[in-house]
């Protein structure tokens, strides 16, 4: 950006900092020169430094990863098969299409907004797949783009009617809910369910496609390094500018980890079928989504709305662009976790996006530590959240359970992250971290 | 124009007319807010904006804002006559405005806070380079901030002020103006942000600052300009004038049933030669009124 922030202020003609401290000071980081600043020393500083946020509400995705592991246990003392590698390949497969959804809820989430519609439109998307595809016969990439348009088409009109007349979210996507219904059925058409044919491109990505063994452990290393080759590159460039940067055995112990977390689980997956293009899909999609939000100035202003609007729109902000790109994204990954899931089944029908698909996405976000208060939350919270979501709903499967009691365990742990969100958001209030 | 002269402060580099509001109108419906305003903003200068509740204190400073625009009147900015439609306009001619609500992000941290809508970087935000600033201007305010990677929310209410302060100069403002800063603040805290207030001059700001308190304007003002009912009512150099005598103009003790009835023959007398008031400059109370 070249505006005039790019140069810097004219310094104050007196420095009131006398030069003896100024000598002091030099060999402090300039981010940690203030007295008053607790500093985590060593490693079982950062351990405590970690202790203590928590403590004050700043927990971000720890319950969740709490509740993953206990979940975890309890299911595999149910049932040993629970945690097979077959049954955790399925489990990630299972992730993908709500899980990609519930992306898009992380987003208007963060605004303090809320699309009850996703499945709907992931439903929609999907009819329009094996309409267009099937009874037409458009190319499949044809068909795609469509199903995708139509989600970009709903996300616009969204984002129209909530700038334009300052309607509810909440409203205008219950509308949506039964509108994009009946838009479903209507063309789906008389026969109520279409099938993809099997050996079409989108239904064998997200049956059949798995990576090799070779392959995903690539992967797995290549992210490891680009993990720490950012750290390092942060830390350098931070310890170039006079400011404390994190160490380089943090920065190894933090790549360590990741790579544990991220091997041993594919190294379990790849057992049986391994790591699917599905699964990869939507982790990607999680990850160029955290990247996002979390480094562009569009990521930037999305929190800023989530946390004061009026102060975003005093500050420049493009408040109107901000909820429609917003509304455009959400609606558009309901379409792909739509168009997804019809892969999976390989078929289109009334039921297309009915059922649980809405609450589990909005759950999922939830439960993943997206705050429904706006302006908290990051894209993994989809990730972390959609497989609480699936877990339950495989462990109980397993156990030959009805889908009665699966809804009201889901509705019970929907309900718990919940009041978790309030508890944390209480204590960072009370801490000073809200 | 310019009976008083502003006292050129010794560390500013310049001491220019900077903005200059002539005869400027507002009203809402039926309400006349603001009649026949002045106000002149020099360059290291303090001018404080004081004024009873529904004086026009906050309209002017909506004006000078670009919320809303004015209804009549002229705007000189360089010489130039300049309209202020919207926040951007105003935003382009140097002026930066902390509110009294101070518009923070409490979800974000100071950094982000301070950049925000003026993030650094091209593609990506720079966060090292947002940082390094950041530090360099709290700094050079002498704000005591102990960490800027910290969420807003758990500043204290004159740290937060200094965030507020600081962000206004981040787009290198030629004027900034400064909405009731002292309001909420307790005895240290508005210390802290009165000294602020005399860097902002130093380093050759011009400074409004509206408040209602005579010990703050007195501590930091280079002149007074006073508002009653939509109008100037006053305006003096704060080393020739006594708080009483701001608060007379404040409160009218000098308008009063007797000094209208003379006002009003005087008016009669003279054949009206109060219709070009709006552009006589404005005097101490006593002298119009009498």
């Amino acid at each position: 950006m070249t505006t005039p922030t790019s140069t810097p202020p004219p310094r104050t003609p007196a420095d009131p900092t006398p030069p003896t401290e100024n000598v002091r000071l030099a060999k402090v980081a300039a981010d940690l020169q203030d007295e008053r600043l607790i500093q985590p020393k060593g490693l079982g500083g950062s351990v405590r430094a970690f202790g203590k946020r928590v403590r004050s509400g700043d927990i971000g995705s720890l319950p969740v990863v709490i509740g993953l592991v206990v979940i975890w246990v309890v299911f595999s003392l149910l049932n040993p098969n629970f945690l097979s590698s077959t049954n955790l390949v399925n489990l990630t497969l299972q992730c993908a299409a709500v899980g990609t959804i519930s992306i898009g809820i992380v987003l208007v989430l963060l605004l303090g907004e809320i699309d009850l519609s996703v499945g709907s439109v992931s439903g929609l998307a999907a009819a329009i797949l094996a309409v267009s595809f099937v009874n037409l016969g458009w190319p499949l990439p044809l068909s795609l783009l469509a199903a995708l348009a139509a989600g970009l088409i709903v996300g616009l009109l969204y984002g129209f009617l909530y700038t334009r007349f300052g309607v509810p979210s909440f409203v205008i996507t219950l509308a949506g809910l039964l509108g994009f219904l009946g838009l479903q059925l209507w063309v789906l058409g008389s026969t109520g369910s279409i099938n993809l044919p099997f050996d079409s491109w989108i239904v064998q990505f997200a049956q059949q496609t798995f990576l090799p063994d070779w392959l995903s452990y690539v992967l797995v290393v290549l992210t490891v390094l680009g993990y720490g080759a950012q750290l390092l590159v942060t830390a350098r460039r931070r310890a170039a500018a006079g400011l404390s940067a994190v160490p380089t055995a943090s920065i190894i112990v933090r790549s360590v980890a990741l790579l544990v977390v991220l091997a041993v689980p594919t190294w379990y997956l790849n057992q049986t079928r391994g790591v699917g293009a599905m699964f990869l899909l939507f982790l990607v999609l999680v990850v160029v989504m955290n990247f996002f939000l979390s480094r562009t100035r569009w990521g930037r202003s999305v929190y800023a709305v989530g946390g004061n609007v009026e102060a975003a729109r005093r500050s420049g902000i493009k408040v109107t662009q901000v909820y429609v790109s917003v509304f455009v994204l959400c609606s558009t990954f309901a379409a792909l976790g739509g168009i997804l899931a019809a892969g999976r089944l390989a078929a289109a029908n009334q039921g297309s996006g009915g059922g649980d698909t809405n609450l589990n996405a909005i759950a999922a976000a939830v439960i993943g530590g997206a705050s429904l208060f706006g302006g908290r939350g990051t894209a993994f919270s989809a990730l972390l959240g959609i497989l609480v979501i699936q877990s339950i709903s495989s462990g109980l499967t397993l156990l030959n359970l009805d889908s009665s009691v699966r809804y009201m365990i889901t509705g019970a742990v929907l309900l718990l992250a919940v009041i978790v969100d309030s508890l944390s958001r209480r204590t960072r209030v009370s801490h000073g971290r809200a | 124009m310019t009976v008083l002269s502003p006292e050129p402060v010794q560390d500013a580099p310049t001491s220019d007319l900077v903005l200059s509001l002539r005869g400027v109108n507002k009203n809402f419906g039926a309400v006349q807010a603001l009649t026949d305003i002045d106000l002149d903003i020099y360059s290291g200068e303090v001018v404080a904006l004081v004024g009873d509740n529904g004086a026009g204190k906050s309209t002017l400073v909506k004006i000078l804002a670009g919320v809303h625009p004015q209804d009549g009147g002229t705007i000189t900015h360089d010489n130039r006559v300049v309209p202020i439609n919207n926040p951007a306009d105003s935003n382009r001619l140097g002026i930066a405005t902390v509110y009294q609500d101070l518009a923070l992000c409490d979800n974000l941290d100071v950094v982000a806070n301070l950049f925000l809508g003026h993030e650094l970087g091209r593609s990506t935000i720079n966060e090292v380079e947002m940082e390094k600033r950041s530090w360099e201007l709290l700094r050079q305010l002498s704000a005591r901030i102990p960490s800027v990677r910290i969420p807003v929310a758990s500043l204290s209410g004159g740290q937060r002020q200094t965030v507020a302060i600081a962000r206004s100069l981040i787009g290198e403002p030629r004027i900034v103006i400064l909405d009731e800063p002292t309001a909420a603040l307790g005895v240290a805290q508005t210390a802290e942000v009165l000294n602020l207030i005399e860097r902002l001059r130093e380093r050759g700001l011009g400074v409004v600052l509206i408040s209602h308190n005579m010990a703050d304007v007195q501590a930091v003002a280079d002149r007074v300009v006073v508002l009653r009912l939509g109008r100037n009512n006053g305006e003096f150099k704060v080393a020739e004038v006594t708080s009483e005598e701001i608060i007379a103009a404040i409160t009218g003790a000098s308008d009063n049933a007797v000094t209208r009835r003379a006002q009003s023959r005087a008016d009669s007398a003279a054949a009206r030669p109060a219709a070009d008031a709006g552009s006589t400059p404005a005097s101490p109370p006593e002298e119009d009124r009498s």
